[in-house]
C-alpha cells in the first residue's frame, strides 16, 4: 500500500491543534479517523488496535485505542494525560495535543492549548451544547487560540438533520459572543462514519462549506504572530573565547515578536540602553532577517552588559518592566493557592520569586460569572495580583503569547503549579 | 523559501524549538550530558547542539552507553564524529557493570544486554553527577513516549512516573530538581521519523553506513532479520543467508533487525520511509516486543 500523503514537501507548514473532550463525545474516534484517513496509522499500530478491540469485546475496530498509551489507561479504560499525535498531508504537518476529560481536564487542556493554533471542540448532536463544550470554548478563548472549530459530531444519530446543526450553531454563537475568539467555524460531522472529516459528506448536501481536514489545511495562521514589536528574550550568551573567535559575543534566543534586521535600532531591557543589531548569526550563516519563532544569535553594535533574562526590544511600543502585575491564573495543583503564598515565577528566560498579593475573583466556567474567592483550587481559574522580587519585562498576553505568559513553581516540591496570562503590569 | 511572508517550514519550526530547548537546559541546569547512540536521532541532536552553541563549544560532554554488542560501523562512526566535533566523548561500558557484579549477563540464544544498559546509564549519571541528559526519543515512536514530556523528571532512583508529570506550558520548561534527581530532555520530541530523514537530507548529515543498503549475512527470527554475529546463538532451524538489507534503527546487534532494502542514497531512504506501512520500532526492535507495555516498563526503570 503506497502512501501519497507521506511524501510531504520539505516546505510544508506546521499546524498545532488542541482537542479536548470526554470518552463519550467521540473525540478519540475523530482523531483516530483523521489519522486513519490521512494514512498516518501504520500496519502494526492498526493490528494492535484490532487485537485489543477483539480482546475487550468492543465489537468494532475501536479507533479510540490508538490514543491510549499507558498501562494504567488500558487497564482502567481512561486517558490520563496529554498525548501528542502526528499526521501530515502534502500541504501541512499537524501536531495534535489530545487531552482527556476527567477531573484533571482543565489543567491538561490549558497545557495542550498553550501552544495551539487551532482548537477543535466537539459537540454531541444529540445532546447539544453541554457544560463541557462551554468549558472547552472558554479555555480556548482564555489561552487565545486564534482559531476555533466546533465539530457537531454524531450527525448520523440525528439523521443528518440540518435543523439540529443550525440550532447548535445558534446556541453556541450566542454564548461565544461573550468570549474573544477571532475565528469560529462550525462543521457537521460523523467521526464514526467519516462524514465531513476528510471527504465531503454526500449525506449533508445542505452543508456548503469544506470538511474538517480541508479547513485545517487552509486556515491562515501566519498573521497570528506579532510581527510589529521586536521581542527577543536573551537565553544564552555565546562567548567562545577561543583563539579563532576571541572577541565574539552573540546573544542566543528565540524571536518572540517582530522582524529583526541588521542595522535596526533596538533597546535592551531592563537597563534601557540603545544600540543597533550588527548581525543575525546562525550556524548556517548570517541572515538578513529573523522573525518568530526562529532561534538565532544576535551581535550588537555596542558593548553592553547583557545576560540571560534581559530582553532586546524595539524602541517603539516597548514592554513594561515591572515587579507588579495583574494576571489570569489557572491553578494546577492539588494544594490550593492561598493569598500571600510565595512561588518561583518563570517568565520568558527570567525567573524570580513571586508572592500572590490578592485573588480578585474566580471564574465560574459554566456561567462566566465572577465569584469572590479566598483560594484557588485544582483546575480553577481566577484573576490575581502578583508581586515579584525583581522586575519582569511584560506584555499583555493578548498582545504576545510568549512575553505575556508565565508559570509558577512550588518552591518545596518543585512542581509546576500554575499557568498565568498577563493582563497588565501595574 | 517563502521569506517574504515571514513563514517557516515545518522543519524550520521544529529546528527552532529544539535549539531553544538545548539553550534552556544549558542555562538552567548545572551538569548536562548528551546521550549519543550513533543512531540517526542522536546524530540530529549533535547538529542541533552545533546550531545552539557554535561558534562556542558544547556546554556538556557526549556520552555513549556501549553494550559491547554494537555494530563496528557505528562505533567507528561515533569515535570519528566526536573527534571531528572536537567535543568530549565519555563511553560507559555495560561490560564494566557486568564485571563489577552490578548486573548479570543473560544467557541463551535470546540473551540481550538491552535491559542491562539501564544500570550502566544510571550509574554513569550518578558517577559524573549529571543533572540533565539529552536523549533523541520522539513521541511518534511508541505509545508510552507519546505521553512523555520534553523535560522528563526522574527521581533519585532514575524512575519515570507517567502519572505524575509536570504540566508543560508554552515554551516555559521547569528544570528544577533536588540533588540526586535528574531530568531527561528530549529536544526532538515533536519530530517524526520522516522529519528526521528529511532533515538529514537537508543538512547533508553523515550517518553510519548500516542505514544504507548493503549485503549482509542474516538469519530470520520472529519475523525479523538479524545480523549473523558472534553474540547471538542460532536456534535449531535457523540458517544464515546473504541478503541486501539496511537498518531503520540502530540499537545493538542482539535486538535490532534489518529490513530488506535496495536504498543506497539518502533520497532513496526518504522515499522508502515515505512509503512504509510499519513503524520503525514495530519492524526492527525486538526490545519492544517483550510485552504490550515493554517500553513503558523500561522507561519507568530509567531506560533511555
Amino acid at each position: 500500500m503506497s502512501n501519497p500523503y507521506w511524501i510531504a514537501k520539505r516546505t510544508s507548514e506546521l499546524l498545532r491543534i488542541a482537542t479536548a473532550g470526554s470518552v463519550d463525545d467521540g473525540k478519540s474516534t475523530l482523531i483516530g479517523r483523521l489519522l486513519h484517513d490521512t494514512k498516518s496509522i501504520f500496519e502494526d499500530q492498526m493490528e494492535h488496535v484490532v487485537q485489543t478491540s477483539e480482546r475487550r469485546g468492543d465489537g468494532y475496530v475501536n479507533l479510540a485505542l490508538l490514543t491510549d498509551g499507558l498501562r494504567a489507561e488500558r487497564e482502567q479504560g481512561i486517558t490520563i494525560d496529554v498525548a501528542y499525535r502526528y499526521f501530515a498531508t502534502p500541504r501541512r504537518k499537524f501536531i495534535v495535543a489530545d487531552t482527556p476529560g476527567h477531573e484533571q481536564y482543565t489543567r491538561n487542556m490549558v497545557t495542550g492549548a498553550s501552544t495551539a493554533d487551532v482548537s477543535i471542540v466537539l459537540v454531541d448532536a444529540r445532546k447539544g451544547v453541554s457544560e463541557q463544550t462551554r468549558r472547552h470554548a472558554y479555555i480556548a478563548s482564555l489561552l487565545r487560540i486564534p482559531h476555533l472549530v466546533v465539530c457537531v459530531n454524531k450527525m448520523d444519530l440525528v439523521n443528518y438533520d440540518e435543523n439540529v446543526f443550525y440550532e447548535i450553531l445558534e446556541q453556541m454563537t450566542d454564548w461565544m459572543a461573550r468570549l474573544q475568539v477571532p475565528d469560529i467555524t462550525f462543521i457537521p460531522i460523523s467521526a464514526l462514519n467519516g462524514d465531513n472529516v476528510v471527504d465531503r459528506s454526500d449525506r449533508m448536501q445542505w452543508y456548503g462549506a469544506a470538511p474538517l481536514l480541508y479547513h485545517l489545511e487552509h486556515v491562515v495562521i501566519a498573521p497570528d504572530r506579532n510581527l510589529q514589536d521586536i521581542r527577543f528574550p536573551v537565553q544564552w550568551v555565546i562567548r567562545p573565547m577561543s583563539d579563532e573567535h576571541h572577541d565574539y559575543r552573540g546573544y542566543g534566543g528565540q524571536v518572540a515578536g517582530g522582524v529583526l534586521t541588521p542595522g535596526a535600532e533596538v533597546v535592551v531591557l531592563p537597563n534601557g540602553r540603545s544600540t543597533t543589531i550588527a548581525a543575525i548569526d546562525t550556524f548556517s550563516g548570517v541572515l538578513d532577517s529573523a522573525f518568530p519563532t526562529m532561534s538565532v544569535a544576535l551581535r550588537l553594535a555596542d558593548e553592553i552588559d547583557i545576560s540571560r533574562g534581559d530582553m532586546i526590544v524595539s524602541p517603539e511600543d516597548q514592554p513594561v518592566a515591572s515587579r507588579e502585575l495583574d494576571a489570569m491564573l489557572c491553578w494546577m495543583s492539588e494544594e490550593p493557592l492561598s493569598p500571600r503564598s510565595k512561588y518561583t515565577i518563570k517568565h520568558t528566560t527570567r525567573s524570580a520569586r513571586a508572592i500572590v498579593e490578592q485573588i480578585e475573583y474566580k471564574v465560574d466556567i459554566n456561567t462566566l460569572e465572577h465569584e469572590p474567592a479566598g483560594q484557588l483550587g485544582l483546575n480553577e481559574i481566577g484573576r490575581i495580583q502578583l508581586r515579584c522580587s525583581t522586575p519582569l519585562i511584560l506584555d499583555p498576553y493578548a498582545r504576545n503569547r510568549s512575553t505575556g505568559s508565565f508559570i509558577l513553581i512550588d518552591e518545596s516540591t518543585n512542581d509546576t503549579v500554575a499557568a498565568g496570562m498577563v493582563l497588565n503590569a501595574r | 523559501m517563502t521569506r517574504n511572508h515571514y513563514e517557516l517550514s515545518h522543519l524550520e519550526t521544529l529546528e527552532a524549538e529544539s535549539i531553544h530547548i538545548f539553550r534552556e537546559v544549558a542555562a538552567e541546569l548545572e551538569r548536562p550530558v548528551l546521550l549519543f547512540s550513533g543512531g540517526k536521532d542522536s546524530i540530529i541532536l549533535l547538529r542541533l547542539a552545533e546550531k545552539a552553541f557554535r561558534p562556542g563549544g558544547f556546554p556538556f560532554p557526549i556520552m555513549h552507553v556501549d553494550t559491547g554488542h554494537n555494530f563496528p560501523e557505528v562505533i567507528e562512526f561515533r569515535d570519528r564524529i566526536a573527534a571531528e566535533l572536537g567535543e568530549r566523548l565519555i563511553v560507559a561500558h555495560v561490560q564494566d557493570s557486568i564485571d563489577a557484579g552490578r548486573v548479570t549477563e543473560e544467557t541463551g540464544p535470546r540473551a540481550s544486554r538491552n535491559r542491562l544498559q539501564t544500570t550502566t546509564l544510571l550509574d554513569a549519571i550518578e558517577e559524573h553527577g549529571f543533572d540533565a541528559a539529552f536523549g533523541g526519543a520522539r513521541r511518534d515512536e511508541e505509545r508510552a513516549r507519546a505521553k512523555e514530556r520534553v523535560f522528563s523528571f526522574r527521581d533519585d532512583f532514575g524512575q519515570w512516573d507517567p502519572k505524575n508529570q509536570r504540566p508543560e506550558l508554552w515554551s516555559l520548561y521547569n528544570g528544577k530538581i533536588r540533588k540526586g534527581e535528574h531530568v531527561r530532555v528530549f529536544p526532538i520530541s515533536n519530530w517524526t521519523e520522516l522529519d528526521v530523514w528529511q532533515y538529514i537530507a537537508t543538512e547533508q548529515l553523515e550517518v553510519p553506513s548500516i542505514y544504507f543498503s548493503h549485503e549482509r549475512e542474516v538469519f530470520a527470527r520472529d519475523g525479523m532479520l538479524y545480523a549473523h554475529n558472534e553474540f547471538m546463538e542460532l536456534i535449531e532451524g535457523e540458517a544464515p543467508f546473504s541478503e541486501s538489507v539496511r537498518y531503520r534503527t540502530v540499537g545493538d546487534m542482539t535486538c535490532t533487525g534489518a529490513v530488506r532494502s535496495t536504498a543506497t542514497t539518502l533520497e532513496a531512504v526518504v522515499a522508502e520511509i515515505a512509503a512504509t506501512r510499519v513503524t520503525e520500532r514495530g519492524e526492527t526492535r525486538a526490545d519492544d516486543r517483550v510485552t504490550e507495555a515493554a517500553m513503558e516498563d523500561r522507561k519507568r526503570e530509567g531506560y533511555f
